[in-house]
């Protein structure tokens, strides 16, 4: 009898504890932001496809459906990972390609022949040109995504380092060496692209 | 081949090292008045308590793979310190080594280490040998040189053999019972009177009480909350030498004086007075030694007078009102708790804002 | 007697005093207080970075080979936040390229290397304003302006700009700062003994073109001899609304906002310059520069630096002209060999280590610090776990929470930095130096306002890939749209044809062209 009681009464507290959630589930739920859109959010928009899927969007949609791990985007490195994973509620994951120094898609022009096959490529419009003109990489645009170059048929189209200038420079967490000093230690001319030499 | 490093390219001088031997300084007075009430026993006591606890720590780093150089860095042997002196002198020996472990296992190591434990540990490790061993942890050895003891203390402590034998082999080596070596601390006394309907003027009137004698520490208690003169000195060392600041031992102390001159006023026979409360058990060890353990105390200004405030209120709440009857150590650690909450609530005022 | 026993105590804290919170008070090693300042030589090549100061980056005026006169302006500022830049000596232009300059990076900016002819001939197109106090103010301001004059503090901010008359905000107290509580360094207090008079005339220059009534120069008690030297100028001079305040000798006293916070009691609100409070504050320095620019007719080409620190044998405070290099000001102070010698570009607290050595002095440059490798604490120092014994939070002189602080910038957190106050940092270092632990704070700080800032950067090129992309894909979608309208429409055309008679040749037409077309769009 007294353990029919505890039975009994224990599965009442129970029942309206459930009658109460359910009910608060409904009158407080939270219309999130669709997740492919949040997700977006937080890639960098190279649209580089190194995902493996053609856009930012389209592995954002990967991801959200369940189908792309949170560790794909290569150029959004660590930080975007952990993003995506904080986003889908799931354990981050190791980034494995690194992106490494940022890089910029240049055209040697003399050797262009104007096909405009890398302006079709460019998912950004960052290559501005005219059939049979000289075409040239807009660098503030340009996302580093390589995609120009494959279809380039006279390969005149190289990715080059992002120069660093100063005005961009950030201190480096303390303890860890910073990438420059080790680099031209003894010359004390140094080269950068907005320089006036 | 260098790293990047940023200014200040100058500094204090100030170590960690430096502020944990300060206060290992400043503890030597009460150190040396508890070997002057209990003799030889206090120094086994702090020894082992100390050397305990580095071994402990050692062991810790060891098997963490972190540096073993910071069993150096003299945190583990303030810690040993400051739980020997919180002991009654007549523990086992076995028992303070018990602490000795709690204390930088339970309550430091597995938290991470020196800077990332949220209680104090030889508070914590206390807590411990109280819940674990009550009768032992209440059982205050009869001191030497007291004077409210008509009769000579029953032990005597200055032979290095009894202490000796004493100290590991418990007072059955002795031919003597735990009961006749020791007696009841002020506060104690205080609070089994009240249980029996006597308040607390005629019970301090009946332990033959003297405000000259608990300052200067003349009376039973842990080996070295009893001299208030001894913790005074120490404490205004580690004020000079700005270890400390004023603001947790000031406020923790003058709130219980105000909380107990103000119950005092309304009720005198039954409440304590003031300064009794003051001087009693182990307020200024730890309002100056433990509440100022820089890890498990707030580090705003403001934060500190809150904790202090706290801790005041705490202290004489228990010791009025609670089971126990000194109430120090669970006033710190329930304090210990609302750290973060008063550090994240008593953040300074930014400039401009 | 009884102040310093309370502040032993940590008890002047109870009630709120003079003064900005915080600060500490390191030990001041200022080894040259006593020596004279000591005018240099011209090296054989000046070194001009194109940007001394904050804000835009000057423009050249002048090409490679061509001749200049000491005071000619050779780079003329871009935009309103610049400053121009003036020949230091006469000689010839030699290469306009990149050099290293005095930056904790390393890196470079585009320089002007001048190589002197010896002459040093004037250029005399500027004439003083002598009667100053009858000039109009805006003629004065322009003056200060054109001679490319900046806070000569470590600052560099553009002087004219702080000196705006503005009718919603006047001037009522202009400060001149000569706390220099940074140890070592001892430029200023040399300037104020030994060019008192005319750092006085700057001083009026400033009153006079901001129109302000009164003037308070601030001296930290450390330099009686100059409190001494400023009254007894102000005295001959018969300049009534001008005092000399003595402050307490504690660090960061001469940063602006703690300077205007002991003097007038307030505080510069958040994000305002200190005009918004009523109040212009100049560097002594500064005072001295507008001096020469309106009474002498001559631009900021050089300054009084303190080379000091242990590893320096003679050390002094000298006049330099500003693109001397580095290396050279150092050997004239007997110090040639610099291996195991780290240089500090300022003073200990807040100045920079050098990872080059040939670089130019420029305005910016307070001090030179060669220190002994082996005893500079910035390299030796060894972090270890923070006890929070809020030394940090005591010292802070703008009310943050150092240790917090740098525990969210450590672990990446920088929204909870944000939430901390991180930008309210001035980085001057008094949270490190009294670290027990040896934490690198101001590190952790400056690494993290980087971060930020680099987060925002790649926030707004991701925002603006993302709608040229989409723009894009709007395009070629609209494209294919409007190709397929067309195609449509063809077929319509042809349609009716195909109906009645020649079925079957219209029909294979129409085949042929349909699949052509696709071909074309699939391509």
């Amino acid at each position: 009898m007294n353990i029919l009681m505890a039975i009994l009464t224990l599965g009442g507290l129970a029942l309206i504890a459930s009658i109460v959630l359910a009910i608060a589930s409904r009158v407080f739920h939270v219309e999130g932001d669709p997740m492919i859109e949040r997700i977006d959010a937080v890639l960098p928009q190279t649209q580089c496809g190194q995902c493996g899927y053609p856009g930012c969007v389209p592995y954002a949609t990967a991801v959200a459906g369940g189908e792309a791990d949170v560790n794909q985007c290569v150029p959004g490195g660590e930080r975007a990972m952990l993003a995506i994973a904080d986003l889908m509620g799931v354990a981050p994951k190791e980034v494995e390609e690194d992106a490494g120094v940022p890089m910029l898609a240049f055209v040697r022009e003399d050797e262009c022949i104007g096909c405009t096959l890398c302006i079709k490529a460019c998912p950004v419009d960052a290559i501005i040109g005219a059939p049979k003109q000289y075409h040239t990489v807009i660098e503030d645009h340009c996302t580093g995504c390589t995609l120009c170059v494959e279809p380039c048929p006279v390969d005149c189209i190289d990715m080059v380092e992002k120069t660093q200038v100063l005005e961009e420079w950030t201190w480096s967490a303390p303890g860890k060496r910073p990438a420059l000093e080790n680099a031209n230690q003894n010359s004390d001319e140094v080269k950068h692209a907005s320089g006036t030499a | 081949m260098s790293l990047l490093i940023s200014s200040p390219h100058a500094h204090g001088g100030d170590s960690i090292r430096a502020n944990m031997l300060a206060v290992i300084l400043a503890l030597l007075p009460a150190a040396g008045v508890a070997t002057y009430l209990f003799g030889w026993l206090a120094v086994f006591l702090i020894l082992l308590c100390m050397l305990g606890c580095m071994a402990a720590e050692w062991g810790c780093l060891k098997l963490m793979k972190r540096p073993l150089s910071r069993v150096g860095d003299g945190s583990a042997a303030l810690t040993g310190l400051l739980l020997a002196l919180t002991l009654p002198a007549a523990i086992p020996w076995w028992m303070a080594l018990v602490g000795c472990v709690a204390a930088i296992v339970l309550a430091k190591q597995v938290y991470g280490g020196l800077g990332h434990n949220p209680f104090n540990p030889a508070l914590a490790a206390r807590v411990v040998l109280l819940i674990s061993f009550p009768l032992n942890m209440t059982s205050w050895l009869v001191p030497m040189h007291a004077p409210m003891l008509a009769a000579l203390p029953p032990v005597d402590l200055y032979n290095f053999g009894d202490c000796w034998s004493l100290f590991w082999f418990g007072p059955e080596a002795l031919g003597k019972g735990l009961d006749a070596i020791t007696m009841a601390s002020p506060l104690g006394h205080v609070k089994t009177e009240w249980s029996r309907g006597i308040g607390a003027i005629e019970a301090l009137r009946n332990y033959d009480y003297s405000y000259l004698d608990a300052f200067l520490g003349r009376e039973a208690g842990s080996l070295g909350e009893t001299s208030v003169l001894a913790l005074l000195i120490g404490g205004i060392y580690l004020l000079a030498r700005h270890t400390i600041t004023w603001h947790i031992p000031l406020s923790f102390i003058v709130t219980v004086y105000v909380l107990a001159a103000v119950f005092n006023a309304v009720n005198p026979e039954h409440f304590a007075p003031p300064l009794f409360h003051i001087l009693a058990g182990g307020l200024m060890l730890g309002a100056f030694f433990m509440a100022t353990d820089p890890v498990s105390s707030p580090v705003t200004p403001r934060g500190q007078l809150i904790f202090g405030i706290g801790c005041g209120i705490l202290t004489w709440s228990i010791r009025t009102f609670g089971g126990y009857p000194e109430g120090v150590m669970f006033s710190i650690l329930l304090m210990n708790c609302a750290v973060p909450l008063i550090d994240h609530y008593f953040r300074p005022r930014v400039y401009g804002k | 007697m009884l102040p310093a026993l309370l502040k032993r105590f940590g008890l002047n804290q109870l009630w709120p005093t003079a003064g900005f919170p915080g600060g500490v008070h390191p030990v001041e090693h200022k080894i040259t207080a006593d020596s004279p300042i000591i005018e240099l030589p011209l090296p054989p090549q000046l070194i001009l970075p194109l940007k001394q100061h904050i804000g835009e980056i000057c423009a050249p005026l002048v090409e490679v080979g061509e001749h200049v006169l000491r005071g000619q302006k050779i780079a003329k500022s871009q935009g309103y936040v610049s400053a121009s830049v003036h020949a230091p000596t006469s000689g010839t232009v030699v290469a306009i390229q990149d050099h290293a300059i005095p930056h904790p990076s390393g890196m470079g900016r585009p320089c002007m290397m001048i190589e002197p002819d010896g002459k040093d001939t004037f250029d005399e197109s500027r004439p003083p304003i002598s009667d100053y106090r009858n000039a109009d103010p805006a003629e004065i301001r322009e003056r200060i302006r054109m001679s490319g004059i900046v806070g000569l503090g470590g600052a560099v901010f553009p002087t004219f700009i702080k000196m705006l008359r503005d009718q919603r905000n006047p001037v009522q107290m202009v400060i001149l700062n000569g706390a220099e509580c940074e140890p070592y360094l001892t430029c200023d207090h040399r300037v104020m003994l030994e060019h008192a008079a005319d750092v006085l005339r700057g001083m009026d220059v400033i009153m006079h073109a901001v129109n302000a009534k009164n003037g308070v120069i601030a001296i930290e008690d450390n330099k009686p001899d100059a409190i001494a030297v400023m009254r007894g100028a102000i005295e001959a001079a018969g300049m009534k609304d001008v005092e000399v305040r003595s402050l307490p000798t504690r660090y960061p006293q001469g940063g602006e906002k703690q300077l205007i916070q002991t003097l007038t009691g307030k505080q510069v609100p958040e994000g305002r310059l200190p005009l918004h409070i009523g109040v212009l504050c100049q560097n002594v320095g500064t005072a001295l520069a507008i001096h020469d620019a309106v009474c002498l007719g001559m631009p900021l080409i050089q300054r009084v630096v303190t080379v000091s620190g242990d590893a320096i044998p003679n050390p002094a405070n000298v006049r330099v002209r500003i693109g001397t290099p580095i290396p050279f000001v150092l050997a004239q102070c007997g110090l040639q060999d610099l291996s195991g010698v780290r240089l500090i570009h300022g003073g200990p607290m807040m100045g920079e280590r050098l990872p080059r050595t040939n670089v130019p002095l420029v305005k910016s440059t307070n001090g030179i610090l060669a220190m002994k490798r082996e005893a500079l604490y910035s390299e030796q120092a060894v972090e270890e776990p923070c006890i929070r014994c809020g030394h940090c939070v005591e010292v802070c002189p703008v009310g943050l929470v150092p240790n917090e602080l740098a525990w969210h910038c450590r672990n990446d957190q920088f929204d909870r930095g944000q939430e901390y106050n991180l930008f309210d940092c001035i980085e001057c270092g008094c949270c490190s130096y009294v670290c027990p632990s040896h934490i690198p704070l101001v590190h952790y700080f400056r690494y993290a306002k980087g971060q930020v800032a680099k987060i925002e950067k790649e926030r707004v090129f991701a925002e603006q890939s993302k709608v040229r992309s989409e723009a894009r894909d709007n395009r070629l979608a609209r494209e294919q749209a409007e190709r397929a309208a067309r195609r449509s429409k063809v077929r319509k055309q042809h349609a009716p044809a195909a109906d009645g008679v020649k079925k079957t040749a219209a029909d294979t037409k129409k085949a042929a062209t349909t699949t052509s077309k696709t071909e074309d769009d699939k391509a």
